[in-house]
């Protein structure tokens, strides 16, 4: 009995010290599973059609917020991201990238629309109106402020430039930074097909 | 004679094309993000040196209706635009405005900029003797989706 005891006591400690040994995934974004915030969203795509969160199951989403007049930020990350999907080759047809406008009033579905597939023809441009731009922006975190220009039609818009990817279950995961490499967001987002 | 003329003015033109000179201020490397139908506003990029110093007080182009100078900052990871009146060439210094940094902003844009195609951009160059000249470049139009060089974080 003994034995038994001390073989049971030992495979218990074999266990925990295993476990104790698995570490989390090596994500190089900023890691923010758990994160209350960014659970869903609901918009329009440039043909009308409302499309939510829900919609992309199965595949890890990519979204970032901007807008299309942003000389600089936003084509440097959505290039970022198209170069991305170059790596992942096959694994690509598992990853939406997704960009939202800050600008609804002079983003028109048509401009969004042909801006995000300028990138790759499988991005998504999605707009709401002022206030749906508003409480997403909220629910995601993201700051946006409008700055004066030289005329009304002129102005800029001073926002966040991270992008986030959702796993393939729907939830919030990565917080990428802006300017990160393609090398680095494609080993991010296999970790996160692989279920990680 | 006349052949002369054309085979002089086709030189001016390919020199324009490639590097603009003032007195003093040579812009290399110029070239413009293209744009989709609808879309109001781009950048232009280029590497600008003066020899004796000058700054950059402003700047013109045909194809847009306002065309400033700005200065792009990220703030943590806010991204941040702002127009700046003069952006300063030190003697003998490569000035780049590129992506993360400084950049010639066109506006109110009047048709849509097709990769290949070229825009001519003015420079209004204040040199060290406070006199202000203007100089005629030629921007070439690369896609919008052109990406920059990639040197690292620009925070």
């Amino acid at each position: 009995m003994p034995a038994i005891k001390t073989l049971a006591t030992l495979f218990l400690c074999i266990t925990l010290l295993l476990s104790g040994c698995s570490e989390p995934p090596a994500f190089k974004s900023t890691d923010i599973t758990g994160a209350d915030w960014g659970k869903a969203f609901v918009l329009t795509d440039p043909t009308g059609n409302i499309r939510q969160l829900t919609d992309f199951r199965g595949k890890a989403v990519v979204i970032f917020f901007g807008y299309t007049q942003c000389p600089d930020v936003c084509p440097t990350t959505l290039s970022t991201m198209r170069d991305t999907l170059a790596l992942l080759g096959e694994e690509a047809k598992r990853v939406q990238v997704i960009f939202v406008t800050l600008d609804p009033a002079r983003d028109t579905a048509e401009v969004l629309g042909q801006y995000a597939q300028a990138f790759n023809p499988s991005f998504i441009g999605l707009r709401g109106d002022e206030a749906t731009t508003a409480a997403l922006a909220k629910e995601f975190k993201v700051f946006y402020s409008k700055q004066k220009g030289p005329t009304p039609e002129t102005y800029s818009i001073d926002h966040s430039a991270i992008s986030y990817a959702i796993d393939p279950q729907g939830r919030l995961r990565l917080a990428i930074r802006h300017g990160e490499a393609p090398e680095i967001v494609a080993a991010d987002l296999k970790l996160l097909l692989a279920g990680k | 004679m006349n052949a002369l003329r054309i085979a002089l003015a086709t030189t001016c033109i390919t020199l324009a094309s490639g590097v603009a000179y003032a007195s003093d201020v040579e812009v290399k490397a110029v070239w413009v993000r293209g744009t989709v139908s609808g879309q109001q506003a781009t950048g232009a990029f280029m590497e600008v040196t003066s020899q004796s110093g000058a700054a950059i007080v402003g700047a013109s182009s045909p194809v847009a209706g306002v065309t400033e100078v700005h200065e792009m900052k990220m703030d943590g990871n806010v991204m941040k635009m702002r127009a700046i009146p003069r952006l300063d060439l030190p003697a003998g210094k490569i000035v780049k405005l590129e992506p993360g940094g400084y950049h010639v902003m066109l506006m109110a844009l009047k048709q849509p900029l097709k990769a290949g195609d070229t825009v001519p951009l003015t420079l209004k160059i204040e040199g060290n003797d406070k006199k202000t000249e203007t100089i005629e470049i030629k921007a070439e139009v690369r896609d919008l989706t052109a990406a920059p060089m990639r040197n690292g974080h620009k925070q």
